[in-house]
């Protein structure tokens, strides 16, 4: 700690931060633009200016720049000496000189960041006679929009881009006043945080461009806290609705989840909310749908559940409260994960990996601070973006044995001394990935190789651990470096997770976890919930199927899931023949809802509230923004209750809110236990108020609805939660749980999260947001075996497997038109040398023989592929659902 | 008593003044032009809609009761999908129009638009919009903006240099 003072006021701070983010921290207001809390400071922007004076009797002082200061202990500054304002007044002026008269035509008005300071500093009359510099945009993909006339020089785009990112293809060109920043051709931005352009930029060359299509300003959104449901790290965004529709998703601060930022799936990805393939009616045999309002829908449906003849399944891909309320209904020994036995059995052994204690399991923050990182058949960039950018910055840390004493914020100093030292960081994958570029090793290798590179890494370690099996001499050889390394290190880390479907790459990671005795462990799943059902610990999708086949069972409720998705169609279609009554819960159409006898329309996470367990065993909450006029449009856990009570003969309007719901899911599995913590009561109040979803200058309240009715409706109501639909309610800070949105006086763009951290780019107020469900300590008594088996591949076999795409692999997103036009087009993938042997060129058609059926693909030949591994695109067809299998190739050599 | 008689006196001389009264609606009182009545929606010189969609009215608008939805032309320029006034909340304050950039939203000398029936008071904006400039001739926000919506190019607006060639190493 050390006492400075401001304005000649004492102040007791931190050591080792720059001055600006002190100030900020102890609530002053004082503007910037180059700095960014998670990438520090480069004094680029000289907006940040202070005076700073030697000491008591020094009156003249010297303007210096607060980002680039550190704290010292006695250091005597000032931000409202006339000369700091002067300074820091004439910066603005500098650049607005060519700053457009775009305000009102700008998507960043109403939260932009150079508004807020231009109003800060006082800036408002133009004195500059001459005229303004102007640049051409150019077109940069479907997610981000460019209008390079408004950009003020701060270089923060590059340096989340290229620096922080690891983009490639965004720069800064030109010269002196000239320079101008995109890419150097026209083209799609290809990196896969391109969206978070929108909010680094502080102001409006880098836009949304989804949000343009539905152009709404911030102040007319009605926000809720939300959680992002495509892929396994839940990061937490924030959902915006205007006239009933879902129309921005934005990140929501969580300093131990992820940070300021979310990947470009989870940004742009929203838009399956609003996709004509929502199911709006409902659908109950042949009746007529139009006929079917809740009541008589809830009756009907309750009639063919009959107690103990009924059986549901669970979904990876909806809340806790939505599978634990189906368990209810329908008893616990009915209830089946929605996932195929192999991907079950997958998650039952992460978890009892996970809760063995062996090794920390590190949310995305706490991955930054890794100082040795080895990743196992994942291409993190594909199946958990968010958890490749947090290695990126574990690496480009440099090595631990690099000792500096340059602050941590000094991020272009450090950068320089650092060169290009990076902490050790090894990858072994089939596929290359885009981390390469940092590792000491990366290594191309098949899935059974990865595994016995994974036992002979821990076997270096502690030979009490499985030897591995047929390794090669190389690869010997690298497996002892990686084990120096990860031995070296003090905080090891090492990734894995089931986008290769391998049993055998968990219990190898679990073996080096153990035998590092000290190592964080992290494993990534397919869906946002994938964990949350695993701890459900229920039988999976070919248990459901085979009670159905033995037992006089009849109905079956599946709950948003499609099934196809899940294993083969073969299967599915057998099973759905067996059941006489197929209830199905989901909000798009798919292959399962289209054989549904009864089909009941549900809430998108949008229109539901809900909790999610992320990889990490996190339980965090997401809550309803859109309020569906269609009264069909309820969470399913809200149907399932319903049901349930019309079952037990309860008045329906008792209704369950998501706490007790929690409270319920934790007395009955008490491995939740704690996870009621993750949501207020719903009837937590502020000073007695709400927390409104809408800031109070949310617009046309008497207008937007006059259309219909000149009498406004009566605001919908919300008795789940403790936030309000409307405008009126508490305007102080809220809960950091129910954060909607992010606006402090003065600070109207995203910026404004300052104002709700303990600490700059420390923890929200009151704790960051969720719960962690899994602390358990017991201690793995023993490795696992190596259970090698070694595959016999005939002539024309070859082991597919299943490779992770951003956009395309999740169910949900592709249904967004800028991921669909980014999303690769069904293909198989095979090395060169394989390629050639068949005769077959890049784009030649394969066909070849999978679950009895015939398939023809074009081919993609991939040079580092090892030989004998197809891979087939996760997500992109039912077919990939069920690998890795061995398929046979048809395409016969012609020149034998 | 005197006081009274003087009352009276000065009272009775008022029956020979002018009259302010007059009879409307056969007569109309005169109304200046900056008068807060009804509220249009004006277009620029070029004949193209005003408004660019900003929602600045929106949220000045102390009664809420203006709601739009801002769309693009091909060009991508700017203007309301939907525009639509509740006047049966509007309070004629004139924030909207003090609020907004364009000229677009103005108030005008007329007050007549007394309904029978609340629902008429909704004015969508094919009742807003006018075909003329109203009380602020000759102003196009987009020859002043800086992005190009089909109005002019990059560099051709009043106060605009030429776009930067980013090739160019010359000073
Ligand atoms: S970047 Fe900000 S200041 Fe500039 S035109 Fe856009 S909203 Fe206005
Ligand atoms: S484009 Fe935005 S982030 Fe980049 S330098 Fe310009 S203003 Fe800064
Ligand atoms: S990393 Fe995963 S959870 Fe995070 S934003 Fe991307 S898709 Fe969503
Ligand atoms: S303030 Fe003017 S330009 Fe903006 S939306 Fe209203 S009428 Fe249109
Ligand atoms: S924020 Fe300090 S110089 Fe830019």
């Amino acid at each position: 700690m050390a006492t400075i003072y401001i304005d000649n006021k004492a102040y007791e701070v931190k050591e080792g931060k720059n001055l600006l983010e002190t100030c900020l921290t102890l609530g002053f207001n004082l503007p910037y633009f180059c700095w960014h809390p998670a990438m520090g400071s480069v004094g680029a922007c000289r907006q940040c200016a202070v005076k700073v004076f030697k000491d008591e009797t020094d009156t003249r002082g010297r303007i210096t720049m607060s980002c680039m200061e550190s704290v010292s202990n006695e250091l005597r500054l000032s931000i409202s000496d006339a000369d700091a304002v002067q300074f820091r007044a004439n910066i603005i002026e500098w650049l607005m000189t060519n700053h457009p008269h775009d305000c009102a035509v700008c998507d960043e008005g109403g939260s932009c960041h150079l508004q807020d300071m231009t109003v800060m500093t006082g800036h408002n009359y133009r004195r500059f006679e001459y005229k303004k510099r102007t640049y051409q945009n150019q077109y940069l993909g479907p997610f981000i929009n460019h209008e390079m006339n408004r950009c003020i020089q701060c270089y923060r785009c590059v340096r989340f881009y290229k620096d922080y990112a690891g983009g490639k293809d965004l720069d800064v060109f030109a010269a002196h006043n000239h320079v101008y920043f995109g890419r150097s051709e026209d083209g799609i931005l290809q990196n896969e945080f391109s969206g978070n352009l929108a909010e680094v930029c502080p102001t409006g060359v880098f836009t949304d461009k989804t949000l343009k299509e539905h152009y709404t300003r911030k102040w007319d959104f009605t926000s809720a806290p939300s959680v992002c449901q495509h892929c396994s790290l839940g990061c937490n965004i924030i959902a915006a609705e205007r006239y009933g529709e879902l129309r921005q998703i934005t990140s929501r601060y969580n300093g131990e989840v992820n940070g300021y930022f979310i990947c470009d799936r989870g940004r742009f990805g929203y838009e399956f909310v609003n996709s004509p393939l929502r199911i709006k009616e409902a659908k109950l045999r042949d009746e007529n749908s139009k006929d079917l309002n809740k009541k008589n829908l809830l009756n009907k449906t309750s009639a063919l559940i009959t107690p103990g003849k009924t059986i549901g399944i669970g979904s990876p891909r909806t809340s806790m409260e939505s599978n634990f309320a189906l368990r209810k209904l329908i008893g616990a020994e009915n209830f089946y994960q929605g996932i195929s036995e192999q991907e079950a059995s997958l998650h039952k052994l992460i978890l009892e990996v996970m809760n063995s204690g062996i090794a920390y399991i590190p949310s995305l923050k706490e991955v930054e601070e890794a100082d040795a990182i080895l990743v196992l058949g994942e291409d993190l960039h594909n199946s958990a973006p968010m958890l490749a950018l947090a290695v990126r910055q574990a690496i480009q840390k440099g090595p631990s044995e690099l000792k500096t004493s340059l602050p941590a914020w000094h991020s272009l100093a450090l950068k320089e001394f650092i060169q290009q030292e990076h902490a050790p960081l090894f990858i072994a994958n089939p596929l290359k990935t885009q981390l390469d570029e940092l590792a000491q090793a990366s290594l191309n290798l098949s899935p059974a190789e990865i595994i016995q590179l994974g036992y002979a890494i821990a076997h270096h370690i502690d030979s009490a651990s499985p030897i591995e099996h047929l390794l090669s001499e190389s690869l010997l050889k690298e497996a002892k470096a990686i084990a120096k390394a990860l031995s070296k290190a003090k905080k090891p880390l090492i990734i894995t997770g089931t986008s290769s479907m391998q049993e055998g790459l968990v219990k190898a990671a679990a073996n080096i976890a153990k035998s590092l005795k000290t190592a964080n462990l992290c494993f990534v799943e397919h869906e946002c919930n994938s964990l949350g059902l695993a701890m459900m610990d229920a039988p999976p999708l070919e248990e459901a199927m085979k009670h159905v086949f033995l037992n006089d069972t009849d109905t079956v409720i599946i709950l948003e899931n499609d099934l196809y998705r899940r294993t083969s169609s073969g299967n599915v279609d057998r099973f759905f023949e067996a059941c006489k009554e197929i209830i199905v819960i989901d909000h798009l159409h798919n292959k399962t809802t289209q054989k549904a006898s009864v089909l009941i329309p549900t809430g998108t996470f949008a229109e539901s509230d809900g909790t999610l367990i992320n990889n990490e065993g996190r339980a965090q909450s997401f809550f309803q923004a859109l309020n569906a006029k269609n009264e069909l449009i309820q969470e399913s856990w809200r149907w399932l209750n319903e049901l349930f009570s019309l079952q037990k003969g309860i008045s329906i309007k008792d209704r369950t809110s998501p706490h007790e719901l929690l409270e319920e899911i934790a007395i009955a599995m008490p491995q939740f236990k704690g996870i009621a913590q993750a949501v207020l009561q719903s009837d937590f109040r502020i000073n007695g108020q709400r927390i409104p979803r809408e800031p109070h200058r949310y617009s046309g309240r008497t207008a937007m609805n006059a259309h219909d009715n000149v009498s406004e409706p009566k605001p919908a109501q919300d008795l789940d939660t403790p936030m309000s639909f409307t405008m009126e309610g508490y305007r102080g800070e809220p809960p950091s749980s129910i954060i909607p949105f992010y606006w402090s006086p003065g600070w109207n763009s995203v910026q404004s999260v300052n104002k709700f951290q303990i600490e700059i780019g420390g923890a929200l107020h009151g704790g960051d947001p969720g719960i962690r469900l899994i602390n358990n300590k017991e201690g793995m008594s023993s490795y696992y075996d190596n259970n090698f088996v070694p595959i016999e591949l005939k002539d024309q076999e070859w082991l597919a497997i299943p490779v992770q795409h951003i956009y395309g692999s999740d169910e949900l997103s592709i249904h967004t038109p800028g991921v669909t036009e980014r999303s690769p087009q069904p293909y198989i993938g095979l090395n060169k040398l394989d390629a050639e042997n068949l005769n077959l060129q890049d784009g030649s058609k394969v066909t070849f023989e999978t679950d009895g059926e015939e398939v023809t693909l074009p081919l993609r030949i991939i040079t580092e592929l090892p030989r004998k591994v197809a891979i087939l695109p996760h997500g992109l067809q039912d077919f990939n659902c069920h690998l890795p299998i061995i398929l046979r190739i048809k395409n016969l050599k012609k020149s034998r | 008593m005197f006081s009274i008689i003087r009352s009276i006196w000065l009272t009775s001389l008022h029956m020979f003044r002018k009259r302010a009264t007059i009879e409307y609606p056969e007569h109309k009182a005169p109304l200046h032009p900056r008068y807060r009545g009804r509220i249009v929606l004006t277009r620029d010189p070029d004949g193209m809609e005003r408004c660019v969609g900003c929602y600045l009215c929106a949220a000045a608008c102390p009664v809420d009761c203006i709601a739009l939805q801002a769309t693009e032309d091909e060009n991508h320029r700017r203007y309301p999908e939907f525009f639509r006034i509740n006047f049966s909340r509007c309070i004629f304050c004139g924030y909207c129009e003090e609020a907004c950039p364009t000229y677009a939203i103005q108030l005008i000398p007329d007050f007549e638009i007394s309904e029978y029936d609340r629902q008429n008071l909704v004015y969508e904006k094919q009742d807003l919009l006018i075909s003329g400039e109203g009380k602020y001739p000759g102003y196009n926000y987009y020859k002043v903006a800086g992005l190009d919506a089909g109005v002019k190019n990059k560099g051709e607006g009043d106060n605009e240099e030429p776009p930067i060639d980013i090739h160019s190493l010359l000073p």
